[in-house]
């Protein structure tokens, strides 16, 4: 009875995740004049009307690219930039070592609000208004934190011999980071990575603030501006939901062990 | 050995150098220049700046739209973050004993959390939606749910709620796997009931962590913008206008740009002073 209620209770969370998206897959493949009528229940036929529209007719696959491209350029210099800090604060004799990490956990929590108008004229000083660049630059600093944050315990995770060892053995710090302490940071690399990558495919003030045209808008701004003349296509909405979705359901199916730990890790031990 | 020393510090510094320029430059020195433009009349597009000392300010403090904005902004992140807690305890409390396909429904409560929060907005814009939508469906009722004030501004919270609590979970369910399960053991040799147990053992143990949530969650609550930016624009009227919306109608649509900076100033002050009370509090519950 016990385990009965239970099992009740674990397929009630599974469904409170799972019910909204499904609901929106089940709208993208409806036939356009089934969604306005009631009851709201399954389509009587699938039709793939509303994928082919958002691909042919919309500013959407511009914006998957410049996501990706975002995301991407973010990540890896998120990564690079974070792992060498990382490395330092520990490892390397590093002076106020407990004050810098708190004043990197401080600017972690900075309203993005609060830097969107002085950035918004910096940007535009630097000749980076609507374009990529700007996002990149500033998704990489909004994402610093949380990495140096994730790789200085991942670091300081790795026994200290074999960084000494290594050292011993002739390398010079950057070479033992390299080729030493970098291999053996993968999971922790793997963790950051996905968590600046979800973030960065997600944000939405900056990419509404600092873009104009959609040769640079993302996807959210795309979402959210989505096309609509005389009513919301609320078909074309759902299939454009589920198609810039899918990438990031794949990662969370595949890696969600290491996002739970990326996650867990800040909070659990800080 | 004192020279050995100082170039270990400097090369040191330079594997810091790349993230201390970036963080100064994208970070630190916008956070400055915010408070120099929160002193001067600005349009963003026209006209010279002109520097009004704190008459910005002066507004701020006798601005109807503002203080609308503060209650909204502090109604949403309480009512919604107490939800995300409740509900996200119970969640971690029933997923902590393992079970077949755990695996699997982790992956799958990750789901509300990866959803790009633009989407999730108008996924449920259309689950909401007063004519076809499936939650008047299901509760056979006719709410106007973005459409009536009240309801808006709660239709937003549940949205919220739903994203958010999977991450609570997740971070309260790894508190609960480090509680030592000799603690409970011993407490079941003793006669301890469930209650007495959760009491006694669970609660304390979880409690610092549990402010740790409470302080990203809700600072992460109060610059809520995205989700209600996308349902409901802050509307109908200024019910569901928090403090992030106001202050981006004010940059980039009315374009007053150096009152729109007083304004988020007034939000990193709060969000400051919200932390700096949580922090005291931590440290007191802290052993």
């Amino acid at each position: 009875m016990r385990s009965a209620a239970r099992g009740l209770a674990l397929v009630l969370v599974a469904l409170y995740s799972l019910a909204p998206f499904l609901w929106q897959i089940v709208t993208s493949l409806k036939p356009a004049h089934e969604l306005t009528s009631l009851p709201p229940l399954l389509p009587s036929r699938i039709e793939f009307a509303s994928y082919l529209a958002i691909f042919s007719d919309s500013p959407l696959l511009r914006a998957v690219v410049n996501s990706l491209i975002v995301a991407g350029g973010t990540t890896l210099l998120a990564l690079v930039i974070g792992a060498l800090a990382g490395f330092a604060l520990a490892r390397l004799r590093v002076r106020r070592r407990a004050a810098i990490l708190a004043g990197v956990l401080v600017v972690s929590m900075f309203p993005p609000i609060a830097t969107v108008s002085p950035l918004f004229l910096l940007l535009n000083a630097l000749g980076l208004h609507d374009t990529l660049l700007a996002l990149i630059l500033t998704y990489t600093t909004f994402s610093l934190p949380l990495a140096i944050w994730l790789l200085t315990n991942f670091f300081r995770s790795i026994p200290e011999e074999l960084y000494i060892a290594s050292r011993v053995d002739g390398c010079t710090p950057f070479q033992s980071f390299y080729r030493v302490m970098l291999p053996l940071a993968s999971p922790g690399l793997a963790a950051a990575a996905l968590l600046v990558f979800i973030f960065s495919w997600n944000e939405f003030l900056y990419a509404l603030s600092f873009t104009a045209t959609t040769a640079s808008r993302t996807v959210p701004v795309a979402i959210a501006l989505f096309p609509g003349l005389h009513e919301v296509p609320w078909g074309d909405i759902a299939a454009a939901s589920v198609v810039v979705t899918l990438p990031l359901l794949v990662l969370a199916m595949v890696f969600h062990r290491r996002i739970v730990d990326g996650l867990t890790a800040g909070a659990v031990k800080g | 050995m004192a020279t050995d020393r100082r170039n270990r510090e400097e090369r040191a510094t330079l594997f810091l150098a790349p993230a201390g320029i970036t963080l100064s430059a994208v970070m630190l020195f916008p956070a400055v220049y915010i408070l120099w433009l929160s002193l001067e009349r600005r349009s963003l597009i026209f006209g010279t700046p002109q520097f009004i000392g704190f008459d910005n300010y002066l507004r701020l403090a006798h601005d109807p739209q503002f203080w609308n904005a503060l209650v909204n902004t502090v109604y949403f992140t309480v009512v919604s973050v107490q939800g995300e807690l409740v509900l996200g305890l119970l969640m971690a409390l029933l997923l902590r004993r393992p079970f077949r396909g755990r695996g699997l429904l982790y992956a799958i409560i990750l789901i509300p959390w990866a959803i790009p929060t633009v989407v999730s907005a108008r996924m449920w814009e259309w689950l909401y939606n007063a004519d076809f939508g499936v939650l008047n469906y299901l509760f056979q009722a006719r709410i106007n749910w973005l459409g009536n004030p009240v309801w808006a501004l709660h239709a937003a919270i549940a949205m919220d709620v739903w994203k958010s609590t999977p991450f609570v979970a997740l971070l309260l369910l790894a508190g609960l796997q480090s509680i030592p399960r000799e603690l409970y053991h011993a407490a079941a040799v003793d006669g301890a009931s469930r209650w007495t147990m959760f009491r006694r053992i669970t609660w304390p143990a979880l409690l610092p962590l549990i402010l740790v949530v409470l302080i990203f969650r809700t600072i992460d609550a109060f610059r809520v913008f995205d989700s209600i930016y996308v349902l409901t624009g802050g509307g109908p009227g200024s019910s569901t206008e928090t403090v992030s919306i106001y202050a981006y109608k004010l940059l980039f649509q009315t374009l007053e740009f150096g009152y729109g900076s007083a304004v988020a100033v007034a939000i990193l002050m709060s969000v400051a002073l919200a932390t700096v009370v949580y922090a005291w509090l931590l440290r007191r519950v802290s052993p």
